[in-house]
């Protein structure tokens, strides 16, 4: 693209053609005022602040919207321009509430950082001012409309960026203001950056209202502990010891500037009363408070007598994978030297035909920054919205400039984004349309498919299955095949692997996993794994985390999860904890521990402790700690460093953290990056099948359900999407079972069953039903993607 | 004198598709597709006459057609913009009511000069039977063969659709006409890029006023040249004028561009009970107001008042005697566009309000000694940096106002009472 010749305030500079005079103001360093641009929203041009004077032109003109020409000369503090801003200013203030002192934005306000410098000391104005009722968008976002100037930002970022208009602007002139559609609130997945994106105090942070100044807070940078995507947090802490506030570092490869709703309001579980303070210890089925000296001779004496009894594989080991790289690390050690290698963080997963094909550690197959890039994509077995907020925004970004979005998946989900097609199927079918999918790529390329494949091809690919092959085939590489939460916890998942990863070859797109948890990637690296160790070395094969429960063991440790949410079959894992001798549970939080641990060790959760994460792109991210952990909680990785020198395990020295990671590797993101693979050593064996019959569950799993940590935020937990808990069926199914929408239905799982509304999707495939997993109305039912029965109730 | 749109209109039942046939409707129309006239030549010929844009800004309109893209490929939109609002204006529903298909044929010929194949007639909100009879005129013309699907045996093909609007005052600036076209919130687009690159759905498209397209048969019909002789050099043709206030025939009167004020008013009947003329607002209300006595010495054409100060606009002449209260009347304009201000630029949103208010306390003679001043700075503040026109259109009449008139305002001001011992509306009310 060309370069145009330009100078602002007497600085020449050279840019693309196309872009404005702010684009070029900022390349130079030079600040022009503004409130309604933002660099990640379309151009509005409406607040006016930026006007700036262009030679030759008979009136100021806003920089955000002016592009640049050949020879343009721009001031940005002429005396033009600034009476012009300053005459907006007067403007902007004449009807904004100057009472800074008493508003929650203030101290970190762009009107009032900006007035400073254009603001005039006194107002001209003597008229009352305008008085805007407040609005109730919800338990997240907190209005006062009064103090709103129109910038429109809010109402941009709904429509462009989280893809749902659900702020407008309603009245005209002086009467504007922004509304919630039909008065509704804003349920958005990520609707807290329009917080972060009102340059006033008219929408501020519901949960985080009149807690503190922000010059009062002390920030840090830390890592997001949900969804593996590895954004960048920053916690902001008001002194001594309270987590009040989490947002967004700005980082284009990862976050851009945005945080997901879990992301931004789950520090409140940091405050739960569920918090488990103090190390206790179960004795003749009464619960006490033990000091961490006695608790953890309860462990020693505990595990000594399993590997007395009946070795180390006597004991079983459920790592949660949004646990540090550290702390699984060291979890692993210990117990491979107590000769425990029935260690896994997987779960959820039930099939695991692929652990002994896995050359390395499984990934998302590309840079999250590329997604942007994407001209075809497929996702396989995702609710994307809620499992991958901020990766479905610039996804939705690519779909917007032109890109193919395909899924293979139950049901016709609101991604908020064009969607070129769907294939829709029960999941016992989502093969079989991959196998559609591979068909029509061998027709169209003429390239013959790998033999083992055949029994899944067809000679008449649906249109679905063409489109998506050629969209595929075209985008010549900028393209993905991913499979998401559902098809990694579906029965075939090495099947669904293997199809995934031979279209990718065929048609040049990058294959990847999405990650379930903060630090996925990182839990497989740090041998949390039954077939390996840290980084690929070799071990003993142990026991996966589903056989783990169908064949109890005499000890379990836990840590960092709750069997009831967080396993695949939440019935066959309580009942083999509960006939174990000891269990311990390493959590932040009490949960149903009691139920089910002998021993309850209380453990620092990410803010009070430091750590590392590994994103699901491979990017290594440490963080400290931010606060002291509260009560007698401590960082999980001393804890396990402890147990092994009271075991009298060798290697168990270290002083700190760093030297955790050291020992690890001194060069962690190198040996990360060359541990991410996704290729397997042969092909698995591909299982073909019929429907089983009945209805298959479709166990979706809902955001705010979704960890311990996002499980006890108050203010997510009262949005409408926390509280969208029911069963979704197909019209003809609720009516063969005569039911309406909104009535109720029974669904049974083995010996369990739950009474869940019923929401109608007609897209919905036949034979499936959505229930969600992971929610406690829901834990007595069994796999994700297992058999219900359904009934009236 | 020859008329171009209002000739022969005063019989009954002009309206109807057969009495235009008889006035020479469709001629025109026939005349390029039998010919044929290349769309080129069409143009040229627009170009000739030296049309310019009626609907306020003078714009030549051959000149605007060239700008849309040629070959382009995809639809493109002519779209007449009939949602007058201005106050002052009422030509263009008359032009609707009793001649609507000069509209029809000129939007026709409009889409074949510049290959579009599709046109929206964006009707004013508060004119519901106007759009009625529109609605019965394109009916009639489907019918006839005019518009549809290769139109009088041509290989050209062009539909014509009216929308009837809601009635803001803001959709008569085109981009946000558009919006509101495509049933957005009525609000002006920031510019470039300009309609004829991304208009309509973002394809190229032509807005031109209702009497600027209702002109166009008649070019055609007698030629670019004919129409230009019909006014003075650079103002081709005839204008309608609204005259209304206090004359003593309001109405709208066709005269050639170049006509002396003094004529147009005699025309309209003169002043009403023969009082002093005091000001004029020569375009519509968004217009500069002019002193009477100059005006007096003015012809009506778009250069003899732009070097006077003032604009052409629309062609809505607002005449003031003397016992007019100048501050009432700016008053009750500073209203119109307070409450018809979008909301979306913040100089517009805030400051007409505050204009308002202003004028309504020195009527009200709670005036300030500084509140002149105050004017004149809010009205440069506004004037030219907004994304549309209407803060221009809210802040020209004020500061024209408080020049021309100001001993007026000081009046008021300092006596706390009107100096032509006008009332204004609350103390009638009170009263």
């Amino acid at each position: 693209m060309a370069l145009l010749n330009l100078e602002i305030d007497g600085k020449p500079t050279q840019i693309e053609a196309g872009r404005t005079v702010m684009d070029a103001a900022k390349q130079l360093g030079i600040k022009i005022p503004h409130f309604c641009y933002h660099r990640k929203l379309s151009i509005a041009a409406n607040c006016r602040m930026c006007l700036v004077q262009v030679e030759k032109a008979p009136k100021p003109l806003p920089a955000c919207a002016t592009p640049v020409t050949e020879g343009m000369k721009v001031h940005t503090h002429s005396p033009l321009a600034v009476e012009a801003q300053k005459a907006v200013m007067e403007f902007l203030l004449i009807n904004h509430p100057l009472d800074c002192p008493i508003c929650d934005q203030g101290g970190e306000c762009e009107l009032q950082d900006i007035s400073v410098g254009y603001g005039g000391g006194a107002s001209r104005y003597q008229e009352a001012k305008r008085v805007v009722s407040n609005k109730d968008l919800g338990p997240l976002i907190s209005t006062d409309m009064t103090r709103c100037i129109l910038c429109t930002r809010c109402v941009r970022y709904g429509q462009e960026i989280a893809g749902i208009m659900e702020l407008g602007v309603g009245g005209r002139g002086e009467h504007s203001e922004i509304l919630a559609f039909m008065d509704l609130t804003v349920d958005s997945e990520v609707s807290g950056n329009a917080i972060d994106l009102c340059p006033v105090g008219a929408l501020t942070s519901k949960p985080f209202r009149f807690a503190a100044r922000s010059w009062e807070l002390t920030r840090f940078p830390s890592v997001s502990p949900h969804d593996g995507l590895g954004t960048q947090i920053e916690v902001q802490v008001k002194m001594p010891n309270d987590v009040v506030r989490v947002l967004p570092r700005k980082n284009d490869d990862i976050n851009e500037c945005w945080l997901s709703d879990r992301d931004r309001f789950s520090y409140q579980a940091l405050h739960s009363a569920d918090r488990l303070l103090h190390p206790q210890v179960k004795r003749d089925g009464q619960w006490t408070q033990v000091t961490w000296a006695e608790a953890l001779q309860c462990v020693v004496d505990g595990l000594e007598k399993v590997r007395h009894d009946s070795g180390g594989e006597g004991i079983g080991a459920l790592l949660s994978p949004h646990q540090t790289l550290e702390e699984l690390y060291l979890a692993q050690k210990l117990l491979r030297e107590l000769g425990c290698h029935n260690i896994d963080h997987r779960t959820r997963q039930v099939d695991f035909s692929l652990d002994a094909l896995q050359q390395g550690t499984p990934w998302l197959g590309m840079a999250i920054a590329h997604w942007s890039d994407l001209r075809a994509v497929l996702v396989i077995g995702s609710v994307l919205r809620q499992e991958q907020p901020l990766l479905a925004v610039r996804l939705r970004r690519a779909a917007r400039s032109g890109a193919q979005v395909h899924r293979v998946a139950a049901r016709n989900e609101d991604w908020a984004m064009p969607v070129a097609a769907t294939l829709l199927g029960k999941p016992s079918e989502w093969p079989a349309l991959l196998g559609e999918i591979l068909s029509a790529v061998a027709q169209q390329t003429g390239i013959p498919l790998p033999e083992d494949l055949l029994p899944l091809t067809t000679t008449t690919p649906s249109p679905e299955a063409l489109a998506c092959a050629s969209n595929l085939l075209t985008a010549q590489g900028k393209s993905a095949v991913v499979l998401g939460q559902l098809a990694q916890q579906h029965p075939d998942y090495a099947t669904l692997y293997r199809l995934a990863q031979v279209l990718g070859e065929v048609t040049g797109a990058s294959f990847g996993q999405l990650a379930l948890a903060a630090n996925t990637v990182g839990a497989a690296l740090a041998g949390a794994l039954p077939q390996r160790g840290a980084f690929h070395t070799h071990a003993q094969t142990g026991l996966d985390a589903q056989a783990q429960w169908r064949q109890p063991r005499q000890a379990y440790v836990v840590m960092g999860l709750e069997p009831s949410l967080d396993c695949a079959d939440p019935t066959l894992a309580l009942k083999a904890l509960r006939q174990a001798e000891t269990v311990v549970a390493l959590s932040a939080f009490k949960g149903d521990a009691e139920q089910w641990a002998t021993i309850m060790l209380p453990i620092a959760p990410f803010t009070e402790s430091a750590g590392t994460f590994v994103s699901m792109e491979g990017r290594v991210q440490s963080f400290n700690g931010v606060v002291s952990p509260q009560g007698e909680a401590r960082p999980a990785w001393k804890i396990w460093r402890v147990l092994g020198n009271l075991l009298d395990c060798p290697g168990f020295a270290q002083e700190t953290l760093e030297e955790v990671r050291t020992e690890i590797s001194p060069d962690l993101p190198l040996v990360c990056r060359e541990a991410l693979s996704n290729q397997l050593s042969q092909a698995p064996v591909l299982k073909v099948r019929a429907s089983l019959g009945t209805v298959e569950r479709v166990g979706e799993l809902p955001g705010y359900h979704a960890d311990p940590l996002v499980r006890r935020a108050p203010a997510l937990q009262e949005t409408a999407l926390a509280g969208d808990i029911r069963v979704i069926l197909h019209p003809a199914q609720a009516a063969s079972l005569g039911l309406r929408e909104g009535q109720s239905v029974r669904v049974r799982q083995g010996e369990g069953s739950v009474v869940l509304p019923v929401t109608l999707d007609e897209t919905l495939a036949e034979g499936c039903a959505v229930v969600p997993i992971a929610h406690p109305l829901c834990a007595s039912l069994g796999e994700a993607m297992g058999m219900v029965v359904l009934e009236g109730a | 004198m020859t008329g171009v749109i209002l000739e022969g209109l005063d019989r009954d039942r002009t309206w109807s598709l057969e009495h235009y046939l008889q006035r020479g409707g469709y001629e025109a129309l026939r005349k390029i597709l039998t010919m044929p006239m290349t769309p080129e030549q069409v143009v040229d010929e627009v170009k000739k006459s030296v049309l310019r844009g009626r609907g306020g800004a003078g714009f030549p309109t051959g000149l605007k057609w060239t700008f849309m893209p040629k070959n382009y490929v995809g639809d493109k939109y002519v779209v007449c913009n009939s949602d007058e609002g201005e106050p002052g204006t009422f030509k263009d529903r008359d032009i609707l009511r009793y001649n609507p298909h000069a509209l029809i044929e000129g939007m026709i010929i409009a889409g074949y000069a510049m290959g579009a194949t599709r046109g929206y007639n964006y009707i004013h909100g508060e004119i519901w039977e106007v759009y009625q009879r529109c609605e019965e005129a394109i009916d009639q013309a489907r019918a006839a063969g005019f518009l549809g699907q290769n139109i009088l045996g041509s290989k050209f093909s062009f539909d014509l659709f009216n929308h009837h609007g809601y009635g803001a005052y803001i959709c008569g600036e085109e981009t946000a006409l558009l919006e509101s076209l495509e049933g957005k919130k009525g609000q002006p687009r920031y510019k470039p890029p300009f309609p004829a690159t991304y208009g309509l759905y973002g394809k190229p498209t032509t807005i031109n006023n209702t009497e600027t397209f209702a002109c166009v048969p008649w070019i055609i019909r007698n030629g670019g040249e004919a129409f230009l002789q019909l006014g003075k050099p650079n103002n081709g043709g005839t204008k309608i004028f609204s005259v209304s206030g206090h004359v003593t025939r309001p109405g709208n009167y066709e005269v050639p561009l170049g006509t002396p004020f003094s004529t147009l008013l005699e025309m309209a009947g003169g002043m009403r009970g023969g009082r002093k003329i005091k000001a004029v607002i020569p375009g519509g209300s968004s217009m500069p107001v002019l002193p009477g006595d100059l005006m007096m010495q003015l012809d009506m054409d778009y250069d003899s008042i732009s070097k006077a100060g003032s604009m052409l606009g629309s062609g809505a002449v607002i005449v003031m005697d003397e016992t007019t209260c100048m501050v009432r009347a700016l008053e009750r304009l500073s209203l119109f566009y307070h409450e018809e201000s979008c909301g979306q630029c913040t100089p517009c949103r805030e400051g007409t309000g505050w204009l308002y208010r202003i004028i309504h306390r020195i009527e009200h003679g709670q005036g300030r000694q500084d509140d002149l001043d105050l004017l004149h700075s809010l009205s440069n503040n506004i004037q030219g940096r907004t994304i549309c026109a209407l803060g221009d259109a809210a802040a020209m009449p004020v500061r024209s106002f408080v020049t021309h008139f100001r001993d007026e305002f000081e009046y008021h001001v300092t006596h706390r009472r009107c100096q032509v011992g006008a009332v204004s509306d609350s103390q009638e009310k009170a009263a």
